[in-house]
């Protein structure tokens, strides 16, 4: 069983979580992600790596409380454990060759969108952070990105922390007024890399997107994770999740992505229920 | 006196139209008195043609001959000194193509029904009281077992039984691969899988769900750094195909596998799973395997106005001819000579309907093979709000791209000999991994030689 050591909630709908899991802390790099059920009857769902500990085998999760899976998720506490959690999935995030990169994330997407910045900021590569949320009480992370950027911008939808505005606008910024990406990453919801991708496909900065569509067993079984990139299928789970963003459709994927909603909201409605009854 | 009726006792099943509504076993299985009648339809031939199409040779009419007295623990002691998965073997395998086609009985009448004679057997052994069975002394080697399917289990299961101490690694949360994800509950509870799983692990064969090797560990760290002198690859072949034609990532379009994963391994026909599903209204599955039954008659019974939808005609249906009997009665209707072209969306990005070629057979070729052509402008449209692609699966590249020195085909199968040795020592491999999509028998058959080449290449090491 997969153990919950720590537990710290960044935002009122984003839970940060500890877990043991010695074996995929052995081999986890920044960019992949893993795939947990919180008990016998429960789904599976994939959430990417935020950090990893090899030393003491822990693996960090952080995820937006979104339907039931993550509603229970986020029930459970320090010392309760998960009933499976496997990775590390799919393929780490390319570092090789790169000196100067752009990381924008958006929302819960920073949380995965640090551990990249982090990285490329330990190889010596000039990092970049642009981050976008809503509004101020919804900001994760920002003193992790901080130490890991020579340049840190933050947006807001409303204002209420750093500039008002899109991510595309400061990223526009940047680009406009000199700096020279090798590459963008882009980590965030769907819209806003598919306007990322639109924005450096004009200004020709290779970019990449990590997409983080439905699966259900992360080892190329279902393919239900598929997506079109440069016309052809590929496997999210197997072939990604990153992709050169200039060549998916995004179109496709936010479709593809909407294919339980109904499901899901009842879901999660019922499992919102269930711990009001509870309490 | 043997029964010399020309007819075979009937299986008793549940009505077609009661059970195309529920997920409980289809076939009911022989009571006592049946088993008894049946087995006494075997002519005990001296030279058991049955047991030499049989792929792991069964002594099947040894067997028959204890059902016959009714002596059915001896029966039970038979079967499992050659196959590890009688319960599941008995169920699944395609009996009509191997052991019972040998039979001397079917030249003039029905075969002796080999397979619920099997069948009967194990269930009859699970039904009796637990006994531990006899945990053979550990002779101090170390074996690794990837994947938990039907190849793995028969491979682990005779290197216990030899004394290994075995470890099975699994990338599900469950232990059975194909046996638990694919095959319907209705065609094979899942309860018996896991008695079978139980046996092995009485036996001392350790199960480490949870664990995708390539990814959590490589089969160079199992073999350099956990100790594991020798390595079998039982890893499947679970890589869906798809036909890639327009349409095939809209919303409501499924691979057979994650159809049948979401349905049978995340239990989504239940109401209360937290996985969901969507058979839609009207299913259109394409092809004409048994997994393409399973998927067509899964979808049935959530609800579905259900069509399979096959390139050739009813006589080259790949899918045994029992399943698809068991479909048509259960109302699954077929298109033959029908092949998909496109994929028609809904404006909000929904299958609408089937675009499809109508076909024609040619005349056989050199092979003897005829070959389905279209028909020049003949064209079909099916309506469907849930298509679901069935066309074959081959081997995960996980493995390969992460081992070094495992050579495979091209098409991605693993180059093994006939013991199941792989390019590298001590690494041997089995089943639908080496072979591409088979069946549960073949793959058991491999684990089972893989088994007996492992455990001689560890004594003599």
């Amino acid at each position: 069983m997969f153990e919950i050591l720590e537990k710290r909630s960044l935002n009122p709908t984003v839970t940060l979580m500890r877990i043991n899991a010695p074996k995929v802390a052995r081999k986890a790099e920044p960019g992949q992600f893993i795939i947990l059920r919180t008990d016998a009857d429960g789904e599976r769902i994939p959430l990417t790596i935020a950090d990893f500990d090899r030393q003491s085998g822990s693996v960090t999760i952080i995820f937006q409380i979104v339907g039931a899976t993550t509603e229970k998720l986020n029930h459970l506490n320090e010392g309760d454990c998960l009933q499976d959690f496997v990775g590390p999935l799919g393929r780490a995030t390319e570092t090789e060759g790169l000196k100067k990169v752009a990381v924008v994330g958006g929302g819960v997407g920073c949380a995965i969108a640090y551990p990249v910045a982090k990285k490329l900021h330990e190889l010596g590569v000039e990092v970049h952070s642009i981050v976008g949320f809503r509004s101020k009480d919804l900001v994760i992370l920002e003193d992790e990105f901080r130490a890991s950027s020579s340049k840190f911008v933050l947006m807001s939808d409303d204002g209420t922390a750093g500039e008002k505005g899109l991510v595309t606008d400061a990223l526009k910024k940047l680009i406009d007024s000199g700096e020279k990406y090798d590459r963008v990453i882009t980590i965030g919801p769907l819209i806003m890399m598919k306007f990322v991708c639109k924005l450096t496909k004009e200004y020709g900065v290779p970019t990449v997107a990590s997409m983080n569509p439905i699966m259900i067993d992360g080892t190329g079984m279902c393919g239900g994770c598929r997506l079109t990139v440069g016309g052809q299928t590929k496997f999210a789970c197997v072939d990604g999740p990153e992709f050169d963003g200039h060549l998916i459709d995004f179109d496709e994927a936010m479709a593809r992505g909407a294919m339980y909603k109904p499901f899901e909201r009842h879901a999660y409605e019922e499992a919102c229920n269930l711990f009001k009854e509870v309490k | 006196m043997p029964n010399m009726s020309a007819k075979r006792n009937e299986m008793p099943v549940q009505a077609p139209d009661v059970r195309n509504k529920n997920f409980s076993e289809v076939a009911l299985g022989y009571t006592e008195e049946q088993a008894i009648d049946e087995a006494k339809r075997c002519l005990n031939c001296k030279n058991k043609p049955c047991s030499t199409g049989c792929p792991v040779q069964i002594d099947i009419p040894a067997f028959i001959a204890q059902v016959a007295e009714g002596n059915f623990a001896e029966a039970y002691k038979i079967i499992t000194k050659s196959s590890s998965l009688p319960a599941v073997c008995g169920r699944v395998c395609p009996q009509e193509t191997q052991c019972e086609s040998k039979c001397v009985r079917g030249i003039k009448g029905e075969p002796v029904a080999i397979g619920r004679l099997e069948r009967f057997v194990a269930d009859w052994h699970n039904a009796q009281p637990e006994t531990a069975p006899e945990v053979p002394a550990k002779n101090g080697h170390k074996a690794a077992v990837i994947g938990s399917g039907p190849s793995g289990l028969a491979c682990a299961g005779d290197l216990a039984k030899k004394g290994y101490d075995v470890t099975i690694f699994e990338a599900l949360h469950v232990a059975g691969g194909v046996l638990s994800y694919g095959i319907p509950e209705f065609r094979l509870p899942k309860s018996i899988v896991q008695k079978e799983i139980g046996g092995l692990k009485a036996l001392g064969v350790k199960v480490e769900t949870n664990t995708v090797v390539g990814k959590t560990i490589s089969v160079d760290e199992l073999m350099k750094e956990e100790g594991f002198e020798s390595v079998f690859i039982g890893s499947g072949a679970g890589l869906p195909r798809f036909m890639n034609i327009p349409g095939e990532n809209l919303n409501g379009v499924y691979s057979a596998n994650e159809f049948l994963t979401r349905i049978n391994l995340m239990k989504a026909y239940k109401e209360d799973s937290a996985t969901p599903i969507k058979a839609g209204t009207k299913a259109v599955i394409v092809g004409g395997g048994n997994v393409a039954m399973d998927a067509a008659r899964c979808a049935k019974r959530l609800g579905a106005e259900v069509y399979i939808v096959y390139r050739r005609t009813e006589a080259e249906l790949p899918a045994r001819a029992e399943e698809v009997e068991h479909a048509k009665e259960e109302g699954i209707i077929f298109k033959f000579l029908t092949n998909p072209v496109e994929i028609q969306a809904t404006d909000d990005g929904w299958v609408k309907s089937v675009h499809c070629q109508q076909m024609e057979l040619s005349e056989p070729d050199a092979s003897g093979r005829a070959k389905p052509v279209p028909i020049d402008g003949a064209f079909i449209d099916i309506e469907a709000d849930c298509v679901i692609m069935s066309i074959g699966t081959s081997p995960n590249p996980l493995i390969k791209s992460t081992t070094e020195g495992l050579d495979t085909q091209k098409w991605g199968g693993i180059i093994a000999d006939e013991d199941g040795l792989t390019s590298k020592e001590g690494v041997y491999a089995g089943g639908d991994a080496v072979t591409g999509a088979a069946t549960v028998i073949l793959a058991m058959g491999a684990g089972k030689k893989a088994a007996a080449a492992m455990d001689e290449y560890m004594q003599n090491k």
